[in-house]
């Protein structure tokens, strides 16, 4: 076979392959969401994070805006400190809730901005007041057979 | 009677040295291959400054591939596409058939598969060529007229592997892809729009591709090695010859499955 066929078919092979693999970046993966082009970073402190994960989103409104850079443990006060990494295109309210939620019964756990009414916004490296832990099923459940009980069997 | 325990004593210390012999076999055989490698990347540059040669070895193992690759993802897609389905339509959940499909073939399918594939069918012939090469003396022969044989020969073939392997690895997965998309949008009638976008949604290119990516090329440089290597040291016989392809397709699968292993777990550690 000549070279110029041989370089050809080649070209053709190794056009093909990256064709695929721009396939996998841009159709099958999603190149921007996980990156967005400039972050701030918030902290919340929690009691609780049930099964948050790092890199799991942060959704206000529905729409994920950041995403869990880091949890720790802080070990003075008995509770979780998780990092946002948050869209450097949106800024919150001083008085924003974040909540840790469960999508769908059974789904992954993301944070939740429920965002409040005050003029003053939260400046890059802010703690957010107001939190909400996740909510343990264990302890849901064992706190409705308890009330249930105390009602007693008469009520009925 | 004295001689039956004098025998016994004698027979396991042939044993012991036979054992001895394989290891010390073994060992040497590493040590061989640890010293080829070397001698391959310090060549390499050389063989470099004529790249028609690679280029050539990449037409040969990779695009000759080509069919046997692409024909083998749009099947494992569809296959998972159908399972998929079949699990996940249970727990009223067969949007997610997407992120099933792709994840599964982006992490582990795609590289593991493919490069099973590439050892199978172009490593086995890398190593029946060079090793009848060496048979028919034709590298002793480039020797005496003062051309490396391993410039020459030996680094086109290992970096036409090692450049043909993540392409082809792509190609699979992405193959595969389509495969799924066939069988549960075209054919089931799974939502499409969830189909993408929950795929979009859960597949991340750095995490998930690109790791994908690393892998390939890991195996890449794993089965051309063992595939040049085992053809450079066969045993000059035909049945040398036979058993060293035996080899490559061997200790190819084996090394891709542990290399798998061993990778995935530096990768997804389950953040």
């Amino acid at each position: 076979m000549s070279r110029k066929l041989l370089d050809l078919w080649v070209g053709f092979f190794v056009a093909f392959g990256f064709a695929a693999l721009l396939f996998l970046a841009l159709k099958v993966g999603n190149v921007s969401s996980s990156n967005f082009a400039e972050t701030y970073s918030l902290t919340a402190k929690f009691d609780n994070i049930g099964g948050l994960k790092v890199r799991g989103p942060v959704k206000s409104a529905g729409v994920v805006v950041g995403r869990v850079a880091d949890i720790r443990f802080d070990a003075e006060k008995y509770e979780a400190v998780v990092t946002f990494s948050i869209d450097g295109r949106y800024r919150f309210p001083k008085d924003t809730f974040a909540s840790i939620l469960t999508s769908g019964l059974l789904g992954e756990q993301y944070v939740g901005f429920d965002v409040g009414g005050d003029e003053k916004m939260l400046a890059p490296g802010d703690i957010i007041a107001k939190t909400q832990s996740a909510v343990v099923l264990e302890k849901m459940i064992s706190q409705f057979m308890f009330n249930k009980a105390a009602d007693g069997p008469d009520k009925k | 009677m004295p001689p039956t325990p004098k025998r016994s004593f004698g027979a396991v210390l042939g044993g012991i040295a036979r054992i001895g012999h394989h290891v010390n076999d073994w060992m040497q055989r590493l040590g061989f291959a640890a010293r080829f490698f070397v001698m391959l990347l310090v060549y390499s540059g050389q063989s470099f400054r004529r790249l028609h040669l690679t280029i050539r070895e990449i037409y040969y193992s990779g695009f000759q591939s080509l069919l046997i690759i692409l024909v083998s993802g749009l099947f494992i897609g569809m296959v998972l596409g159908m399972q998929g389905y079949e699990t996940l339509q249970r727990y009223g959940s067969s949007e997610a058939l997407g992120v099933l499909v792709a994840l599964s073939l982006t992490r582990e399918l795609g590289p593991v598969v493919a490069a099973l594939l590439f050892a199978s069918r172009a490593g086995s012939s890398i190593t029946a060529e060079i090793g009848l090469m060496k048979t028919t003396e034709q590298l002793t022969a480039m020797d005496m007229m003062a051309v490396n044989p391993i410039a020459r020969v030996v680094a086109p073939r290992f970096w036409g592997g090692v450049i043909s392997m993540p392409l082809l690895a792509a190609l699979f997965s992405a193959m595969g892809v389509l495969g799924g998309y066939l069988i549960g949008v075209v054919v089931i009638g799974v939502d499409e729009g969830a189909f993408w976008s929950q795929m979009q949604a859960s597949v991340d290119f750095r995490y998930d591709v690109w790791s994908g990516v690393v892998k390939s090329f890991v195996f890449g440089v794993a089965v051309s090695l063992i595939a040049v290597f085992e053809g450079y040291d066969a045993e000059p016989t035909a049945e040398g010859v036979s058993s060293s392809i035996k080899s490559t397709v061997v200790n190819s699968a084996l090394a891709i499955l542990a290399l798998d292993f061993v990778l995935t777990s530096f990768m997804f550690r389950g953040l």
